[in-house]
């Protein structure tokens, strides 16, 4: 069963295209987009066990920490680049968001909102830094190091003049609900952005 | 005597004889030289199925041989297996259930197929110095012959670590549309000043050793055995790890003595053997010096030192490897000094401007260069994850050129 954010983000992927999955898991992802969209993939990941299950998979992984850059991919030489449910965890999202606007001609990103309003409650009632099933961990264990809100992603493609195709939110069980729609910052539990240059 | 017999691991190809094929068509080398004829020795493990998509060349590195896997003999209880042993075997990463591997030893080598030792026909002695330089490009043009002869026309996989992965890039190369897959481990694109640098000392080590004469030691019934120990053990140095020398010799010491395990417990205060490394090496050399031959080892630097696949494309490896729709795997050791994971992400770069299906993998091992040809778990798992896919899509390659057969015949009952 595919996680429901990506079932979500197929739709933005062209059949034949050259896709690039940052974090790939265990490929399922990929293979799945090759199955159904004869794409030519390529993932990134640091799992030993998610590396095995890949090429198991038949799927293209290349052991790679992505906070140590992209400089081994070419510009253009992807159609999309997809980071999901990563960006939070990583060192510099800017410098990232800006590498893989490098590489691929298109990018999708997800990311948990931080300003979700269960979360703003619990620091507002509680002074206590939000935990739910989409942040489980404690302050000082989670490797979510950066976390951001659809408000802080849409102000950081303003200053770096990234055009926003596409921006989904969805709740708890990843469906588009009318009031995420009316205000995705304080319902949206999940931000999906479709981006380019 | 059943006691007699040696007990041979569920889990081994079991006792194996090496096959000699002989070649007649003259092959024109690199240099531009011609060897006439020549002999390659040749091991193959499982069975060849119908439509030959099953079968898989593993390349050996400086010191291999076609000997990759099993047992000469069914008595000697002290044999060693094959030198690759650990990889090759019913349910082991290249399953002999499934596939059909060929292991060969190449030109100039001293296994048994024709090099410097082997005897020139035209003169009736040795070839010693007189046997030609061959280059990686020359040793895969031989195997494509010996494929031919095989009646292979496309390899499921094509692996080699070391010098053996500089192999299988040339295959990629030369031959792209020969391999469904490349498998190559502890590479490098082409040698470094100080990869070139440490075979000069090997060189200078066998060259300058007395019993050398020009490399004819051959015709004054000696051999330089001294230089070639040397040789090793320099060489040898650049196969292991710091960590895994002080993990070797440091073990009853406290820690933090860095290896420095002494042999007879106090300093000699002289210059023999002192510490446990030093015997430790010249036993590892000595060992080496019994079985090798001198010119096949200066002939064998010489190759890694020439190997450039690159040189034919303007410097551009990736315009090398634009070629062709094989799919690539590549496998470095955290701990490889002599070809570092730093050299086979250079590969892996070239491939993924070449645009070419490609996986990588930094396996974490003490073992230094020598993790290759070792059993690390991690590398031993994704090979054979790597090869259960490549079964697969063997099987649907066979089912499809069944169904071809099918209908073929069932035109033919039409008609």
């Amino acid at each position: 069963m595919m996680r429901a954010d990506l079932s979500l983000i197929q739709d933005w992927i062209t059949p034949n295209s050259r896709v690039l999955d940052l974090g790939c898991g265990d490929g399922s992802f990929l293979a799945h987009l090759k199955r159904t969209k004869n794409i030519r993939d390529c993932g990134l990941e640091i799992d030993a066990d998610n590396i095995r299950l890949c090429l198991e998979a038949g799927v293209n992984v290349i052991e790679q920490n992505m906070d140590k850059g992209l400089a081994n991919f070419e510009t253009g030489s992807f159609d999309t680049v997809v980071l999901a449910q990563t960006l939070q965890a990583l060192d510099r999202p800017d410098e990232i968001v800006d590498e893989m606007l490098r590489v691929g001609n298109n990018c999708i990103l997800t990311f948990p909102n931080f300003a979700y309003w269960r979360h703003r409650l619990s620091l507002l009632s509680h002074g206590r830094m939000p935990k739910s099933p989409q942040l489980p961990y404690e302050w000082y264990d989670t490797p979510n190091i950066h976390h951001c809100t659809i408000g802080d992603f849409d102000a950081l493609c303003k200053s770096k003049r990234i055009k926003v195709l596409h921006r989904t939110v969805v709740d708890d069980r990843h469906l588009r609900s009318a009031l995420a729609n009316f205000n995705p910052n304080f319902f949206g539990i999940n931000a999906i952005y479709h981006i380019t240059r | 005597m059943a006691n007699s017999l040696k007990q041979i691991p569920a889990d081994s190809v079991g006792i194996v004889a090496p096959q000699r094929f002989h070649f007649e068509e003259p092959l024109t080398l690199r240099s531009g030289r011609i060897i006439e004829r020549y002999d390659l020795m040749v091991e193959t493990y499982g069975t060849l199925n119908a439509d030959k998509s099953n079968a898989v060349l593993v390349c050996h590195a400086l010191s291999g041989d076609h000997h990759a896997a099993g047992y000469y003999d069914p008595e000697n209880p002290k044999e060693k297996p094959g030198w690759w042993d650990c990889a090759i075997g019913p349910g082991k990463p290249f399953d002999t259930n499934k596939f059909f591997v060929v292991s060969l030893n190449n030109l100039g080598g001293c296994a048994g197929s024709t090099g410097p030792s082997s005897i020139n026909p035209e003169t009736g002695k040795p070839f010693g110095p007189d046997f030609p330089i061959v280059t990686v490009r020359d040793w895969v043009n031989s195997q494509a012959l010996l494929s031919d002869r095989l009646g292979i026309q496309q390899w499921a996989a094509v692996i080699g670590g070391s010098l053996g992965g500089m192999q299988v890039m040339r295959w990629a190369i030369s031959f792209p549309e020969r391999l469904r897959h490349a498998i190559i481990v502890a590479a490098a694109p082409k040698l470094s000043a100080q990869n070139i640098a440490f075979n000069e000392v090997a060189r200078q080590s066998i060259m300058s050793d007395p019993e050398f004469h020009e490399g004819r030691y051959y015709d004054f019934n000696t051999y330089p055995k001294k230089g070639v120990t040397l040789a090793r053990m320099v060489g040898h140095i650049t196969y292991l790890s710091d960590a895994l020398l002080r993990d070797k010799f440091g073990k009853d010491a406290i820690a933090g003595n860095f290896g420095r395990d002494l042999r007879s417990g106090k300093l000699s205060f002289g210059f023999d053997v002192d510490f446990q490394v030093q015997s430790y090496l010249q036993y590892k050399g000595e060992t080496f010096s019994k079985n090798f031959d001198a010119n096949t080892y200066l002939l064998v630097t010489k190759t890694l030192d020439y190997f450039d696949p690159a040189v034919d494309y303007d410097g551009d490896l990736s315009k090398a490897f634009m070629n062709g729709t094989c799919k690539f795997l590549v496998m470095s050791f955290s701990s490889d000094w002599r070809f570092s994971p730093e050299r086979s992400r250079e590969i892996v770069e070239c491939l993924l401007k070449a645009k070419r299906d490609v996986s990588y993998l930094e396996i974490e091992a003490d073992e230094g260069h020598d993790a290759f040809l070792l059993p690390v778990p991690r590398y031993m798992q994704a090979l054979h994850a790597y090869m259960n896919r490549v079964a697969i899509e063997c099987d649907s390659i066979g089912a499809a050129s069944t169904a071809n057969v099918a209908s073929v015949a069932s035109v033919g009952g039409a008609a």
